[in-house]
């Protein structure tokens, strides 16, 4: 029976969140109920995931097929390393902001949770699927079924910004999706198959260098606007009139990680390393994150609203992964898949920092903040680990991620990205102490009371990531041998012997 | 061959309704309509069975009227394509009757038995146009379903008579000229059985006479089909119909056209001619594109929900008529596929809008707002799931008949149709998101003081069918593939 | 040239006949026009059969004992004339579905020009 089980856990994982919707839609109006079935969800999400990771770990996949979706495509999931890894944060970081949102939402009187609650569940879902996906139908399916759920998280508050931000995510969000339909259907007319290849389903064939390039073009679109890639970024800092855990879901869980997780899917599955290179798709990848890392670090100097500010921080870092993935060395895809990783705790905490100051204060923007950190120690303790990991300062796994980075660019003699990386690190620098500063060192405004801590439901959860971030650094394979599997699946991609 | 007479009961059950109608006035109230649901009931169950004996024996089913043989006798003819758009204009009847039980009435008050009886004579002449075998016989049916159309969209608002005249007029010259095309046809052939013409044709080439009889048909038919640029009397004519009038027609009269065309194109001439030697399919191609766009265009400046639905028919006749303009098997398929996918995808839009009107009074968009989605989540999570499907995401339906026509395109390396597929789409997405962001978004006038609407769905049998098709939408997406392999495969006319 | 034109002037006329329906139907303001160039369309494609049918010196198809039966040219294809009977039938039902519309046209706005018929319908 195990075999059975593990055989069908695949599809489960996806299943368990889409079926707990309608149980959180239909007890709305009992919101303990509603949270338990979230909480439910998640947990067994979560169970259904680590699952999965004896048969990945010990170098196989779990492939699982459904139902023929076209001729010669299906609908099926393959759990490779890769995708086990990016699974495994995305639920373990759902069931910390479910507790995290229950705080944040009862703590805010927030309107509309249940709806909240259900587009949660069905983007966990999408984004799991997402993770699993065997093949690129499969992939472009649960792709826009994360479009499609995440615009009423992206429109929560119903302002007219919060629409038009909406608006302009869609717009971007379908029209990439129909990119990578016809880029999709352009690589089956090609080769006859759509299923991903560790080391890529277009290499190795004589393709075409047109091809190869507008079909490259189609993806880096496709995949970009969730992945932020500069010029389509601008809905992601727009989305920040939603609520925090929604910021927190769409930065660090799931959207942007999916985004970026295809980027991955794209460089390594689909042309992979070798036709990149061939190619010179690498370069165009590695001009387009560059830009935007530097860029996206300036513009976050200019925000004052502490929310902006860790949107364009967002939208550097993911860039960060972009640009080591379009290094193609083996230290590059090792830096670039553990800052996936390293990404989600850091920013999560920061975001859940900011947060719980807004629940707690009502205080969004930065020059408000002068000497909160004595009034709640705890949260801006932990903003400390977050920022200083994002400038990637050990021992906080963002060090690590950096480091491999680093390494990768060297490898690959590309000096310009290894500048990047250095210059961008001193920004996350320059615009994070400044916050810092306010703090712990001014002094409160005059009159004002220490007010204390927020809910527990919003504190214990932003320690927690925050712990995990050191905790990753110091031991990288703690608890899921997330370490190992970032090495499974660079040397599947590169075919060499694993992590350096 | 008692058997085979399921073929020839599926015009007569519709005629025979269309005379009892009006003879069971003197019953109960509700006769007429039990008369109409029961014959498409029975519709379906003939067409059902002529479909699976089709299918299962792999050969087409011929019926001899009055048992004169062809080609001096007229013969009836259900092979996978005809039995199988039987199948779905019937079936797409049974669910507009059944959402229509009161919106007839309340509607149109007083009109019911007249209707009913048209929308019989419809079914009639529409059945009639798929299962012949004779090319004038086939204008006598379209001419049949013409005249209960015309009769059917007159009954409506106050403006719906000019739109109908509209109609009558090119619905005419529609007819006339693919009369005259057959009036080419027979002067050289000598024949009318379209299998006697085809075995002509396909063995010589094709006299300029012949040619034209070909232009003359597709231009006849464009017409009747609403093509880009002879649609003109499509939009005036569903925005103006009656609510069930128009789900009636939308779905099913087009589709009707359109299948004539494939029949004319790839069974009845030679299919490598009318692919290489005159231009015809890539003229075919061209209209279908350029009425995706146009279409879409006009459907996102609309202020009123049927009068964007309409426009977006004129979009989607076009994906039709691109999938035949390729000429390939793979174009075939997405013809077809997306005939079947858009009748039901347009079923639901259109029956929605009947539920609205009745509800709101009427379809302009400015009178929707997020009370609706209180008001009837249902019907708008119909609606939602319709649209996305319009819009071409997966897995719903739409998505994989674009994925066949992207394919197609791809496949003879037609770039441009790609590009206009997704362009055509990319509108398809403003003008539902239109609509949604409203039923969803826009806040009432004066929301503050009023308390939240209360839950005003509209009635069982109202939301029933909708709920039926849309979540239809679903499993016609997933199982797209069995839906190609096991009935469109087996329609693939030889040459392919 | 002009035999080509002088044997076939039948269907010269008919084209004619076309195109003065086909004008009178697309052109014409008025609503009982537009219906008469209808009229005259339908019938010109009906001439068309009946005229491509028809043959010099030939007869009924009904067996004459003075005619050999074995000669084509004999004998009248009755095909052509019995289609055109039921196009004259559907051709009629056509018309009397259009001047039913045109009434109830009318009666809904007491015109049937289309200028004014568009204004009134604003």
């Amino acid at each position: 029976m195990p075999e059975n089980w593990i055989a069908h856990a695949p599809f489960l994982a996806v299943l368990v969140s889409l079926a707990a919707t309608p149980l959180i839609l239909l007890a709305s109006r009992r919101p303990n109920l509603r949270e338990f079935w979230t909480l439910l969800a998640a947990a067994v999400k979560f169970g259904l995931v680590l699952s999965l990771l004896p048969a990945v770990r010990a170098g196989g996949t779990v492939e699982q097929t459904l139902l023929t979706l076209a001729p010669g495509i299906s609908l099926g999931f393959r759990v490779d390393a890769f995708g086990l890894y990016f699974a495994l944060i995305a639920s373990g970081l759902w069931i910390l902001t479910s507790f995290y949102s229950i705080g944040y939402m009862r703590g805010n009187s927030e309107e509309k949770q249940t709806r909240y609650f259900a587009s949660f569940a069905v983007s966990l879902s999408a984004t799991i699927g997402i993770a699993f996906a065997g093949n690129l139908l499969t992939f472009i399916l649960f792709y826009e079924l994360l479009t499609l759920a995440t615009y009423p998280l992206v429109i929560h508050k119903e302002n007219r910004e919060a629409i038009r931000a909406g608006r302009q995510y869609l717009a971007f969000a379908l029209s990439a999706g129909l990119l990578l339909v016809v880029g999709s259907a352009w690589i089956y007319a090609q080769t006859g198959s759509l299923e991903f290849e560790a080391g890529g389903m277009l290499s190795g064939g004589d393709h075409p260098a047109g091809m190869m390039r507008v079909v490259f073009m189609m993806f880096l679109a496709g995949v970009g606007v969730k992945s932020g890639i500069m010029p389509l970024h601008s809905w992601l800092p727009a989305a920040m009139v939603a609520p925090t855990p929604v910021s927190a879901l769409l930065h660090a869980v799931a959207v942007v990680k999916s985004g970026v997780f295809g980027v991955i899917r794209m460089v390594g599955f689909v042309f992979g390393p070798e036709a990149m290179g061939a190619y010179g798709l690498n370069l165009v990848l590695a001009v387009f994150a560059g830009v935007t890392v530097i860029l996206a670090s300036l513009i976050a100097f200019q925000q004052t609203n502490l929310k902006k500010r860790l949107a364009y921080s967002t939208v550097a870092h993911l860039s960060y992964v972009a640009l080591g993935a379009a290094l193609l060395t083996q230290a590059g895809f090792t830096g670039a898949i553990l800052h996936i990783s390293a990404h989600a705790t850091m920013k999560i905490t920061l975001f859940f920092c900011a947060g719980a100051i807004y629940v707690h204060t009502h205080k969004s923007e930065i020059g408000e903040l002068d000497g909160i950190g004595r009034s709640m120690p705890w949260t801006m303790g932990a903003f400390i680990i977050g920022s200083l990991g994002l400038a990637g300062l050990p021992p906080i796994n963002g060090f690590l991620s950096k480091w491999f980075l680093l390494q990768g660019s060297l490898d690959a003699g590309l000096l310009a990205a290894m500048g990047v990386f250095l210059l961008s690190g001193l920004l996350n620098a320059a615009y994070f102490f400044p916050i810092i500063m306010r703090a712990f060192f001014r002094p409160s405004p005059a009159g004002e009371k220490p007010f204390g801590e927020a809910s527990p439901f919003m504190v214990v959860p932003l320690c927690l990531t925050a712990f995990l971030s050191v905790a990753l650094f110091l031991f990288p394979n703690l608890f899921v041998n997330l370490y190992d599997l970032a090495g499974l699946a660079v040397s599947g991609i590169t075919g060499g012997e694993g992590t350096p | 061959m008692t058997g085979d007479h399921s073929v020839v009961l599926i015009p007569v059950i519709f005629f025979t309704a269309a005379l009892l109608v009006p003879l069971c006035r003197r019953g109960s109230r509700r006769w007429p309509y039990w008369v109409a649901l029961v014959s498409s009931l029975l519709g379906v169950a003939a067409s059902g069975e002529a479909l699976w004996r089709t299918l299962s024996t792999g050969e087409a089913i011929h019926y001899h009227l009055a048992g004169w043989r062809p080609p001096m006798g007229i013969e009836l003819i259900a092979d996978p394509l005809s039995a199988f758009f039987c199948l779905l204009i019937t079936v797409v009847t049974v669910f507009v009757l059944w959402h229509g039980r009161s919106l007839v009435e309340s509607e149109t008050p007083g009109k019911a038995v007249p209707f009913y009886s048209c929308v019989m004579l419809l079914l009639g002449g529409l059945s009639g146009i798929l299962l012949t075998g004779d090319l004038f016989n086939l204008y006598v049916f379209l001419e049949i379903s013409s005249i209960a159309g015309y009769a059917l969209v007159a009954i409506g608002d106050k403006r719906a008579p000019v739109a109908s005249f509209r109609y009558l007029i090119l619905g005419t010259i529609g007819a006339s000229l693919y009369l005259l095309g057959v009036g080419f046809l027979f002067m050289t052939v000598g024949s009318l059985n379209m299998g006697d013409i085809a075995s002509v044709l396909q063995t010589r080439a094709m006299s300029p006479v012949e040619i034209s009889a070909l232009l003359l048909i597709v231009l006849g038919i464009g017409v009747k089909m609403a093509l880009f640029p002879l649609h003109g009397w499509l939009v005036d004519a569903y925005t103006h119909a009656s609510s069930t009038a128009t789900s009636l027609i939308a779905p099913i009269g087009t589709k009707v056209a359109a299948y004539v065309l494939i029949r004319a194109l790839f069974y009845l001439f030679d299919t490598d001619l009318v692919r290489e030697g005159i231009p015809v399919m890539n003229a075919l191609a061209v209209m279908g594109a350029v009425g995706m766009l146009w279409g879409g265009v006009l459907a996102m400046a609309q202020t009123d929900l049927k009068r964007m639905l309409a426009f977006s028919s004129v979009g989607h006749v076009g994906y039709i008529a691109l999938g035949i303009g390729l000429a390939s098997p793979l174009g075939f398929i997405a013809a077809v596929l997306h005939t079947l996918n858009h009748s039901v995808m347009k079923a639901v839009l259109f029956l929605i809008c009947g539920s609205l009107r009745q509800k709101l009074g009427d379809n302009a968009l400015d009178s929707m707002n997020n009370s609706l989605r209180l008001r009837m989540p249902w019907t708008m999570a119909a609606f939602t799931l319709a649209a996305i499907s319009m819009i071409g995401l997966p897995p719903t339906a739409g998505f994989f008949s674009k994925w066949y026509l992207v394919l197609g395109s791809l496949e003879q390396g037609k770039w441009h149709w790609v590009i206009v597929i997704v362009l055509s789409s990319l509108f398809s997405v403003v003008y539902f998101f239109r609509v949604l962001e409203r039923v969803y978004l826009r806040p009432q006038e004066g929301a503050e003081e009023e308390p939240a609407p209360a839950r005003d769905e509209s009635r069982p049998s109202m939301l029933a069918p909708v709920l039926i098709l849309s979540a239809s939408l679903l499993l016609l997406g997933l199982g797209n593939v069995m839906i190609v392999n096991h009935l469109i495969r087996p329609m693939l006319p030889a040459g392919f | 040239m002009v035999d080509f034109i002088h044997d076939n002037y039948a269907y010269w006329a008919i084209m004619l006949l076309l195109v003065i329906g086909l004008y009178g139907m697309l052109m014409k303001k008025n609503l009982i026009k537009k219906l008469i160039g209808m009229v005259i369309f339908q019938n010109s494609i009906i001439i068309l059969f009946v005229t491509a049918a028809y043959k010099w010196g030939a007869t009924v198809p009904v067996v004459d004992p003075g005619r050999s039966t074995d000669e084509i040219a004999n004998y009248l294809n009755p095909l052509p004339h019995t289609l055109m009977l039921t196009a004259i039938v559907v051709g009629v039902a056509i018309v009397g579905v259009g001047f039913a519309i045109v009434i109830s046209i009318y009666r809904n706005f007491q015109t049937l020009e289309e200028p004014e018929l568009l204004e009134r319908m604003k």
